[in-house]
């Protein structure tokens, strides 16, 4: 597929990243270390740490997986990256660089001419992110009108362009309809082409595939794959569901109780899972063809006004030995490329595990 | 392999903590203003005949016509704010008013609540032409002006409290019915009232178990904003000669009476009456838009 | 094999569609077209299918909710076509449901025990303390201690809700529970417990479950059988095992290549089907897959396909077969 277009991609189509590989020439797109947002309320009585030292890095053309149930922060780490917080929380500590800037020191002005164009998100109900008062034209048009300055004929150019790259067929009479008039799938590759429209080097999608159905489920990240191939965009991919992290993430961060318990490539967090969670999300999952029982997790996800002492996760882990009620773990980095935030895991692996807050 | 979950009892000591915890912010964000207004004024109401200093009905031994206030040249003591053209204390007389408008409106708002919430869940759970017919009358009922059609009903009828407070919740019934009704239709849709037929409900326990508890919120919030209304309304009904008869005193009365003296000078006969109405209706704005706001967010969560 | 719990025969149910200028011409949505199954004690039947496939359909009219339009369904025998009186209310006794949403399907100004005990007291006339008894019974059998009872639905998660609604759905020595989508809207581990608790359940009360659902994972986990439903019809049905061993109807295939892998190695399902389901209104010729289908031969365009035993039992509709 022909991508063309000067501004469709950061960097010119040629220079694809293939997955797994990391292109080191310009740094990491995202590199995230120690973030800290905390909610305030009752007058500041009250705080809620939804994100608690968060650290991880993205490269070109990278997929992360950012996994984890309701209430463990991923929802709250991506607002924190494109500074989308609600008032009542803020940033407390930790940098989000993007390409060589750190956003958590810009302005809110700062930061709109950067959302948009340079990160887009994408967000689980389609409707919630289209206006169903305007055409597809004019939604989809907007980044380019405002971003690019692009008027008239080569602006409805590129938008049966965007469209053609979501794969909506007819264009030229899809973008004269409304939202209410599409499909769910179309809406939200819809929802795609807006985002990419701007030609953003960082995406953050937060559980776009939620509402579809299996199929189109499966069509649509066909396409941002095909996409992420041929525009080298680097994606966060933020879900409950593993499947999704099986088939289109590189790499994967877990968060529980708005910690990140588990960082890892994708393969070795399958194959080998360091921290007792996330062996546990894993046995969760039913398995097609398997009629083994389900590994379920005793009791539920804590509040995170009232957090257990030391490990997050001890009252409910199955391997927890009495240093994980007194002291909270920290990072502790393996040899395979792993880090994980457990006691269990310190010193497993004698060359390469050392306790720290680096990132990796 | 059955699994229970771990902390369900603490969840229950947590829950109740969190109650008290909330009861305890609820009192705190009340509208002080408007509870120690409403507050005052029902204890005025309730014990008058203690507070009060001179009988309501009766002229003041020793004291003149068109009293001032006491502060005023010519005020005395003895009469607080005042005497009117019969010479009976204005004070007194504002307190014992404040049992009529008190009893008035509440008891009126009760009254049209009653009527329009059983007609809005009639009209909306059973549907069909039971609604049809229910909301045909409401639009007529909306049609007429309040006060006109009960000002028909009051002379028809014939005055006396009973008469004002079921007329006057005769009159102000519809706009409940149509909220209400409104509240009911979506409540109908929602999956525990689809559950509960499923299970095989009649459709009266379906009204009385899930439909009538759900619309208690905004019946509620309706109902505090509504008593300011029938407190107008029967103030309105007062001043017009067609309500409460005299000699009981009623703000609305007493403003009739003393229309001509405003002109003349004797302001006190028609200011504080005037103001008393101003509280009573502005506290009751005040707490209705409170519970509101109270009200609603929870009934989000639930 | 014992009589069936629930069987379903040629069930059609066809909505009317009021269009053209002044409303006058009227075609029909054919949400279900003729769909045929049977449900044995103790069985789990999974429905699956995307939207627009008539699952939910198929459900309320299994529930009484609407009418069919043709087609029996029978309840341990009897038809439940025109059932009144005591014999419905047998009927909605021993036939209950657990939705999706846990947040809407519990009345939340009833207290737990009341929500509980709701179908006791309309079915049965057992004293307040009977009741109350039996609650605590089936509180424990969901998992939950008994002495929360007294607390109100907003106090609980999600996945604590319903087991409450399981729990109530119980209350009456249900012979079947419709369970639509009951873990969907939870999270991971918590689907776990679920699905752990429904099938304990099953294995210890003997009651039969209608399980539908969109993840074929987790339906092929707790089903015996599966049905496999598009557009108002079954074009495949099978025992869990043999289906997923071995799916034949081209769009269960597709559903298969799109359930999501477990594993990062696992092969990549071949490019999965395009397009989307077509508008109910407008149904394609002959078999109703065929416009979406990559194994699409002339014969597909202009006839139906019949159900016809499959290797290693089951039903498929598919001429690929014939």
């Amino acid at each position: 597929m022909n991508m063309g277009g000067p501004d469709m991609a950061p960097h010119p189509p040629q220079r694809s990243a293939r997955r797994g590989e990391a292109t080191a020439r310009l740094g990491p797109v995202l590199e995230v270390s120690d973030l800290q947002t905390h909610f305030f309320s009752f007058g500041g009585t009250r705080v809620v740490k939804a994100v608690d030292r968060v650290s991880f890095t993205l490269h070109e053309g990278e997929t992360l997986g950012l996994v984890g149930e309701s209430g463990s922060g991923k929802t709250t780490t991506c607002l924190s990256i494109v500074g989308l917080l609600p008032r009542a929380a803020r940033i407390v500590g930790g940098s989000v660089v993007f390409e060589g800037e750190d956003l958590t020191r810009k302005s809110q002005r700062e930061l709109r001419r950067i959302r948009g164009r340079r990160i887009a998100v994408i967000l689980q109900d389609p409707m919630a992110s289209l206006n169903p008062l305007f055409t597809i034209f004019r939604q989809v048009a907007e980044p380019a009108f405002f971003h690019q300055q692009l008027r008239g004929r080569s602006l409805r150019e590129r938008v049966k362009h965007l469209l053609r790259a979501v794969r909506i067929p007819s264009p030229e009479w899809r973008m004269r309809e409304y939202p209410h008039q599409m499909s769910g799938g179309m809406r939200q590759r819809i929802v795609g082409a807006i985002a990419l429209a701007g030609g953003p080097s960082l995406v953050i999608a937060d559980e776009p595939t939620t509402n579809l159905d299996v199929t189109i489920q499966a069509q649509y990240l066909d396409l941002l794959k095909d996409i992420q191939r041929e525009t080298g965009v680097a994606l966060i991919f933020v879900t409950h569901n593993l499947g999704i992290v099986a088939k289109m993430c590189d790499k994967v961060a877990v968060m529980y109780a708005g910690k990140l318990i588990e960082r890892a490539p994708v393969r070795e967090l399958f194959d080998d899972p360091k921290h007792p969670y996330t062996r546990a999300l894993l046995g969760a999952v039913p398995k097609l063809g398997s009629k083994e029982p389900l590994y379920s997790i005793p009791g539920q996800p804590p509040n995170l006004a009232n957090l257990p002492a030391g490990c997050s996760f001890h009252p409910r882990c199955p391997e927890a030995v009495p240093r994980c009620v007194s002291e909270e773990p920290g990072d502790f980095h393996l040899d395979d490329g792993s880090v994980a935030r457990c006691w269990l895991v310190e010193g497993k692996n004698e060359a390469g595990a050392h306790r720290g807050r680096t990132r990796s | 392999m059955a699994t229970i979950p771990a902390n369900t009892r603490l969840a229950s000591e947590r829950a109740a903590a969190g109650r008290l915890k909330s009861v305890i912010k609820a009192v705190r964000e009340a509208p002080q203003a408007a509870v120690v207004i409403l507050g005052g004024l029902m204890l005025v109401a309730i014990f008058a005949d203690l507070i009060a200093p001179y009988e309501p009905t009766l002229p003041v031994q020793g004291a003149n016509v068109f009293d001032p206030p006491f502060w005023m040249e010519g005020g005395r003591a003895a009469t607080l704010l005042g005497t009117d053209f019969q010479g009976r204390d204005i004070l007194s007389r504002l307190i014992y008013g404040a049992r009529v408008s008190l009893i008035v409106g509440l008891m009126g708002t009760l009254v049209a609540g009653s009527i329009g919430t059983a007609m809005g869940i009639l009209a909306g759970y059973v549907g069909g032409w039971v609604d049809q017919i229910i909301m045909r009358v409401t639009d007529a009922w909306l049609a007429l002006p309040a006060i006109v059609f009960a000002i028909f009903l009051a002379a028809m009828v014939g005055p006396s409290m009973w008469n004002i407070i079921v007329i006057l919740g005769g009159v102000y019934w519809t706009r409940y019915a149509r909220v209400i009704r409104g509240e009911v239709l979506t409540l109908r849709e929602r999956e525990f009232v689809k559950l509960a037929e499923i299970a095989g409900a009649s459709k009266l326990r379906v009204i009385k178990r899930h439909i009538l508890p759900n619309v208690m919120n905004t019946a509620t919030v309706l109902a505090s904003l509504t008593v300011g209304v029938v407190i107008i309304a029967e103030a309105s009904l007062s001043f017009l000669g067609v309500g409460v008869p005299p000699p009981q005193p009623a703000w609305g009365l007493m403003l009739s009476e003393a229309r001509s003296t405003l002109m003349a000078g004797q302001w006190w006969l028609t200011v504080f009456p005037g103001l008393c109405i101003l509280l009573i209706v502005l506290a009751t704005q005040l707490f209705g838009d409170w519970l509101r706001v109270r009200l609603d967010p929870q009934l989000r969560n639930l | 094999m014992a009589e069936p719990v629930l069987e379903v025969r040629g069930l059609k149910k066809h909505f009317p569609v009021r269009h053209g200028l002044l409303g006058r011409r009227k075609t029909w949505v054919k949400a279900v077209d003729g769909v045929d199954f049977a449900i044995h004690p103790g069985e789990t039947l999974g429905l699956i299918g995307e939207s627009g496939c008539g699952k939910t359909t198929t459900s309320k009219l299994i529930l009484l909710q609407e009418t069919p339009t043709a087609g029996s369904i029978a309840f341990e025998g009897r038809d439940i076509a025109g059932l009144e009186g005591t014999e419905l209310m047998a009927y909605r006794r021993a036939v209950q449901v657990v939705f999706q949403d846990p947040f809407s399907s519990l009345s939340p100004r009833m207290r737990v025990e009341d929500i509980i005990a709701e179908p006791l007291e309309i079915h049965t006339d057992l004293s307040r303390a009977a009741i109350g008894k039996r609650v605590g019974e089936v509180l424990e059998l969901v998992g939950l201690q008994p002495d929360v009872a007294p607390l109100f639905p907003h106090e609980f998660s999600g996945g604590q809700r319903q087991r409450i609604a399981i729990a109530r759905a119980l209350a009456t020595n249900t012979r079947l529970i419709v369970l639509d989508e009951p873990v969907s809207a939870l999270d991971v581990s918590v689907r776990a417990q679920i699905i752990n608790q429904l099938e304990h359940l099953q294995r210890t009360l003997g009651v039969s479950y209608l399980f539908i659902g969109h993840d074929l994972a987790t339906v092929a986990h707790i089903s015996h059988r599966i049905a496999v439903m598009y557009l108002g019809k079954i074009v495949e049905s099978a025992d869990s095992d043999t289906l997923c061993a071995r799916p034949m109807h081209p769009y269960t295939k597709a559903l298969f290549a799109a359930a999501l892998p477990s594993h990062p190695d696992d092969p990549q399902q071949e490019r999965t089907i395009a397009g989307e389901v077509p508008s109910a209104l407008r149904l394609p010729s002959g078999c109703r897959f065929h416009p979406r289908c990559p194994a699409a031969m002339p014969v597909c365009s202009e006839v139906e396909p019949t159900l016809q035993p499959r290797d290693g039992g089951g039903v498929v509709a598919c001429h690929l077969y014939d």
